[in-house]
């Protein structure tokens, strides 16, 4: 069953039906000139009646004729396009209809039915397709015919053509496909070596539909030479392996990218809470309201700039960033000013604050999640292995984490703000004395720390839901980051964040996002057992 | 005249050790066991924090009775070494025995100061929202495990020796008031009070005059002199007046570990002291 | 001397004459007045108290019951849990196991197992409901749950010394990863929608105005008994040890408590308490979800306390009262300015209210005592 192949759910070169249909639609009219409609209408007939298996015959006389033409109608017979009028055949299109063998314009008559395609025809048709068009001369065609042919039945009428497909093909990756198409045919050939050379070929290839072919090449009595089943048990094992690891290189990513969603959560709070001491249980709400910036800048975009409406993400980025950062500047004058040194009470009075934030989006912008959507270069993803593709939209997060991370480094430890901050978390009184207006620090502080939970909201933004609850659902996991990493140092809240997303994607895989959950909540107060300062805390003589 | 007040006078030394003995130096805390003269006695302290040696291979020895001074500049290791013996700092490497049978190293703050190590901090600690009475009922030798806390009545040896504590510490008609409300120099001698309410064998004072009046330090060097004897007693202090009114073996501290010990005079005397204290 | 020191009666250290004249006449309006009001007048009385408004003061009092509970960990102690709400779930829930055994063959589905049990097609009690159609086993249960968990989740914590807002963060992740466990079918509680359509209590129908208002003078019972239970404890040596731990823990160490003992033991009691209030709160509302464990519950209970004033026994009360009766008036008269104004009391009560309204009270009453001193004072008056 073709079916069961292996199309990645983001492909990323998978080309839709009918901008490939032009394309070869195209590459037909330019490049086989010397036979411009090789398909002959009786051809085409003898395509569609009679016998499965008369009709198959032909079909290996089509594809033997190795021209790439040949797949429009071949795919029109797929597309149920071709129907049987009479003794006529007619392709039916939205112009109307022409006669295979006349190629005049007609019209159907009420008697007309499509031809009937039984399974084993299309998947046929679908590999034949496939077959001729490696052929093409564009290469992401080529590719995508050849990821269709891989793992497929095994046909030795398609193997003359893909054999010679695999000798003028330029592209590696693609030869290294048909490398492995072909030895998947070839496992069928009477001939042992070849057979062995197959198995051997075929056990690189990590493919899990390749691995369904073998074992069942293995289970059916396909294959009674002892020598050979060893080497496919062989090629077996392998691709096993191979499955594994990149499974396992999958978890390490989504946890990786969980990571630096968190730390990207934590490290505003690295800011409020390392290095001013407010527990700002708004944050959460910081983030949204990054997310809601987003959606806003979108609207803009859509509005007023569609044709840069890609960009409209970076134009997003200072946008939540100074919003949010206003917001924090806002709280911090107005709240939690009067408040410093009594971190219980700046709980709830932040918690109060987030209350009131999440309602007043919801009365502009109501209740419901709103739609943001990622610009059309985050779509698609890089395809590691046929199970392991990683998403751009993941990449760009991963990508924006650490760059986050670097420029909230430098500004803390390379700018004058970054000094003051410093100065005033380690010695109020002292760095007063000196001369820094301490409250203007602490406002821009809290400030940047803000700020960067928009951009954390940013982030959010492209890979989930944008709704008025945004922030509750990180909150309690940032904290876990910022608890675990330990308070004022930046390193422990880049490996706390990172360790607790990958850790929670391995226990999501193995027990469930709540179990997950509730697992990584025991780990977190069996390691406070520990090290009750966290992973990065100073260590000195403190007096309390 | 305010040693008769003060002094506990009911535990003999060698009775305990004794029992200590036939125990076969079962380590048991609220035992102590001083036989061989030393109340505490520190053996190769190491202490770091992040790289930093708060304290290098300290050795030090108080003897029962002694009134020991502890000077030396600033991060030479004083308060450290005050952590390390009260349980709140686990040393690195090294050990400290109360007595003979009883290893600091192995028990916990409460355990410690319930065996007989009575502490005052730097800055004043004292319970701020309770009266001056209530902070020396909480202090008081007594059970303090929950149940009695609960349940149980002081008597009336108790709250004698509440209001003898009170005329040394010259609170006594403020025994009403609440800690919070009294000058620096009272909390000071509040939180003396409540050391001495603990009934310890050795008294740990760190800075204890800081911030008092000169009265206050006279009247202080008074009360420490009438103690030493009856209590060990290991005071920390910057003053230097103070520590010659009192001191008879100082010990130097420099970079966490001893520089030089001796009577003042020796001490004021050694090249390498005045070389720490006044060179660089 | 002695005599200077003397230590009072129990009675006389919990209350004055005149707070107890003033408890005393709670007790007689809780089982009297309400009883009387409510089911003796007839409905269209100018007097007649509704079955509403004995349902709400019923969940307000067990509010109450939490509200003291948290006084007693955060008020005098100096733990700020943001997972009380856990513990008062707990107990609802502990409760809620023998109402849905009371429901018997009467539920939807007319079988002995509750309708979500039939729903995810189990065919026995897993063993956690083992012996809970047990009344005694329930109310064992009720104390039992929150207590152990409380006890084991509060000896890691404070063993590890975990204090302030460190220990304020990860209660606030127990009671998310409770919550998230309990919405989960597979726990067997119910998932979502939890307990439900209860039919009987000790085989009594449990819709009856005599049941509820049996239930309702027994919460009001319940909360005096709690009250002066907490008043003997705070007002002891033991009280005294855990106000110092609040200010000066290290002190208290010095002096030879072992302050992980007396947080256990004042946490492990808070959350028992809260488990009562849970389980009187069950029967009187006839629903318990996982919603109760949302972790914006559990700090709502710290701001009862905080806008009663905490670290006095009455203020929490008063607080949760305050609190409970604006949100019924609001979210009925304006449901969507709620959270504004439940926002809004979180800071200015932190911000403006640090000892609550009951210390608004005595700063009024000083206030005008000044006044009326001033008044008489003829020099002033000049």
């Amino acid at each position: 069953m073709l079916q069961t192949n292996t199309f990645p759910k983001h492909e990323c070169l998978g080309i839709h039906p009918a901008v490939r249909f032009f394309a070869m639609l195209f590459v037909s009219l330019i490049f086989s000139g010397n036979q411009a409609w090789a398909l002959t209408g009786a051809e085409k007939v003898a395509l569609v009646r009679g016998e499965s298996e008369q009709r198959l015959q032909m079909l290996d006389k089509v594809l033997a004729q190795g021209d790439v033409t040949a797949t429009v109608y071949l795919q029109q017979l797929l597309d149920d396009a071709v129907r049987l009028d009479g003794d006529k055949v007619l392709i039916v299109t939205d112009e109307g209809a022409t006669n295979v063998m006349t190629g005049e314009r007609t019209k159907p008559s009420e008697a007309a039915e499509e031809v009937i395609n039984n399974n084993r025809i299309q998947s046929e048709l679908e590999a034949s397709i496939a077959t001729l068009n490696l052929l093409s001369q564009d290469a992401s065609v080529r590719l995508a015919a050849a990821q269709k042919l891989q793992g497929t039945e095994a046909n030795s009428s398609r193997l003359l053509l893909i054999a010679k497909a695999e000798k003028v093909e330029t592209d590696g990756k693609i030869r290294a496909l048909l490398q492995q198409v072909r030895a998947s045919i070839e496992l069928t050939s009477d001939n042992k070596a070849t057979r062995l050379a197959a198995a051997a070929t075929l056990a690189a290839s990590s493919n899990s539909s390749i691995k369904q072919m073998l074992s069942s090449r293995l289970a059916a009595d396909g294959e009674t030479d002892a020598e050979v089943k060893a080497a496919i048990t062989q090629a077996l094992k392998k691709i096993d392996r191979d499955l594994a690891t990149f499974e396992l290189l999958g978890q390490v990513f989504t946890g990786i990218s969980l990571g630096s969603i968190l730390l990207l959560a934590a490290l505003g709070l690295a800011v409020t809470y390392g290095l001013m001491g407010v527990i700002n249980m708004a944050h959460g709400e910081m983030m949204m309201i990054g997310a809601y910036a987003t959606f806003l800048v979108q609207n803009l975009f859509l509005k007023y700039l569609p044709a840069h409406f890609q960009w409209y993400l970076l134009a997003a980025i200072p946008a939540a960033f100074l919003l949010t950062a206003l917001v924090g500047i806002l709280i911090e004058r107005s709240v939690l000013r009067s408040l410093y040194g009594r971190p219980l009470e700046t709980l709830l009075a932040t918690w109060g604050i987030s209350l009131i934030l999440m309602q007043s989006v919801r009365s502009l912008f109501g209740a419901q999640n709103v739609q943001v959507e990622n610009p059309a270069w985050m779509s698609g993803g890089i395809e590691v292995a046929a199970n392991l593709v990683l998403p751009y939209n993941r990449i760009f997060i991963i990508a924006f984490a650490a760059l986050v991370l670097v420029m909230m480094w430098l500004m803390i430890s390379k700018t004058r703000l970054g000094l003051f901050i410093r100065a005033v978390t380690q010695n109020r009184g002292m760095a007063s004395c000196s001369g820094v207006n301490t409250s203007k620090v602490d406002a821009l502080a809290f400030g940047l720390g803000s700020g960067i939970a928009g951009l954390a909201g940013v982030a959010l933004s492209q890979i989930g839901n944008v709704g008025p609850a945004l922030g509750q659902s990180y909150i309690v996991d940032s904290f876990m980051v910022v608890v675990l990493g330990g308070v004022g140092q930046l390193a422990g809240a880049v490996y706390a964040a990172l360790g607790l997303g990958i850790l929670s994607k391995f226990f999501e895989g193995m027990a469930g996002a709540v179990l997950a959950k509730i697992l990584i909540l025991v780990i977190v107060i069996i390691f406070i057992q520990k090290r009750p300062q966290g992973l990065f805390a100073f260590k000195g003589r403190v007096i309390d | 005249m305010m040693a008769e007040n003060i002094s506990t006078g009911n535990i003999s030394s060698g009775s305990l050790a004794n029992s200590g003995y036939a125990d076969g130096r079962v380590s048991q805390p609220g035992v102590l066991d001083t036989t061989h003269g030393v109340v505490l006695y520190m053996d190769d302290i190491s202490v770091s924090f992040d790289g930093f040696r708060a304290l290098n291979k300290l050795s030090l020895a108080i003897d029962v009775g002694e009134l020991r001074c502890i000077i030396g500049p600033n991060g030479a290791g004083k308060t450290t070494m005050m952590d390390v013996i009260t349980g709140k700092t686990r040393p690195d490497s090294g050990t400290v025995f109360f007595g003979q049978t009883l290893d600091c190293t192995k028990l916990t703050e409460p355990q410690i100061a319930q065996a007989g190590i009575g502490r005052k901090f730097q800055k004043p600690t004292v319970f701020e929202n309770h009266t001056v009475f209530e902070n020396l009922e909480l202090a008081i030798k007594t059970d303090k495990g929950i149940w009695n806390s609960l349940f149980g009545k002081m008597t009336g040896v108790q709250l004698d020796r509440i209001g003898q504590i009170l005329e040394t510490i010259n609170l006594r008609d403020l025994y009403k008031s609440r800690a919070g409300l009294l000058s620096h120099g009272q909390k000071q001698w509040l939180e003396i009070g409540m050391l001495l309410a603990q009934e310890p064998r050795l008294l740990l004072l760190d800075e204890p005059v800081a911030g008092m009046t000169d009265h206050e330090t006279e009247r202080t060097a008074e009360l420490l002199n009438s103690l030493a004897g009856s209590h060990s007693i290991m005071v920390v202090e910057h003053d230097m007046d103070f520590v010659n009114s009192i001191a008879r073996k100082v010990t130097v501290l420099h970079q966490g570990s001893v520089l030089a010990e001796g009577s003042m005079a020796q001490v004021q005397s050694n090249e390498e002291v005045i070389e720490v204290y006044l060179g660089r | 001397m002695p005599q200077l020191f003397a230590q009072p009666s129990l009675f006389s250290r919990l209350y004055s004459g005149k707070a107890w004249s003033m408890l005393a006449a709670a007790l007689a309006l809780i089982c009297l007045v309400f009883h009387m009001l409510n089911l003796l007048l007839p409905a269209d009385s100018l007097f007649h108290v509704s079955d509403y408004t004995v349902a709400l003061t019923g969940k307000i009092l067990c509010y109450a019951i939490v509200a003291l509970a948290i006084d007693l960990v955060w008020g005098y102690t100096g733990i700020l849990s943001l997972g009380h709400g856990v513990f008062f779930a707990l107990g609802g829930y502990a409760f809620g196991m023998y109402l849905m055994r009371q429901i018997g063959m009467d539920g939807s589905y007319h079988s002995s197992l509750p309708d979500f049990m039939v729903f995810l097609d189990w065919k026995t009690y897993p063993w956690y409901w083992q012996m809970t159609d047990h009344f005694w086993f329930a109310l064992l249960l009720v104390l039992l749950v929150p207590g152990v968990l409380a006890f084991v989740f509060g000896y890691f914590a404070f063993r590890s010394r975990i204090k302030g807002v460190y220990f304020s963060i990860i209660t606030q992740a127990m009671t998310y990863a409770f919550m998230l466990l309990f919405f989960r079918n597979e726990t067997g509680f119910g998932g979502n929608n939890g307990f439900t359509d209860f039919k009987r209590l000790l085989d009594m129908p449990i819709t009856t105005p005599q049941m509820r208002m049996a239930l309702f003078i027994l919460t009001g019972c319940m909360l005096i008994a709690l009250l002066l239970v907490s008043r003997a404890i705070v007002t002891s040596k033991f009280g005294r040890v855990l106000t110092a731990i609040r200010d000066a823990e290290s002190r208290v160490m010095f002096s030879g408590y072992n302050p992980l003992h007396y947080k256990l033991a004042i946490w492990t009691f808070s959350a028992m308490i809260c488990g009562i209030a849970g389980a009187l709160y069950v029967p009187q509302v006839g629903i318990i979800n996982p919603s109760e464990m949302s972790p914006g519950n559990s700090i709502e209970i710290a701001i009862w306390a905080a806008v009663g004033g905490r670290g006095t026994l009455i203020g929490p009360l008063l607080g949760a009262g305050i609190v409970n009766g604006a949100k019924s008036y609001f979210t009925q008269a304006f449901p969507e300015y709620w959270l504004y104004f439940l926002g809004l009391l979180f800071v200015l009560a932190t911000l403006y209210l640090p000892q609550g309204v009951l210390g608004l009270f005595e700063k009024l009453k000083a206030g005008r005592r000044a006044v009326k001193h001033s008044d008489n004072n003829p020099i002033e008056k000049a």
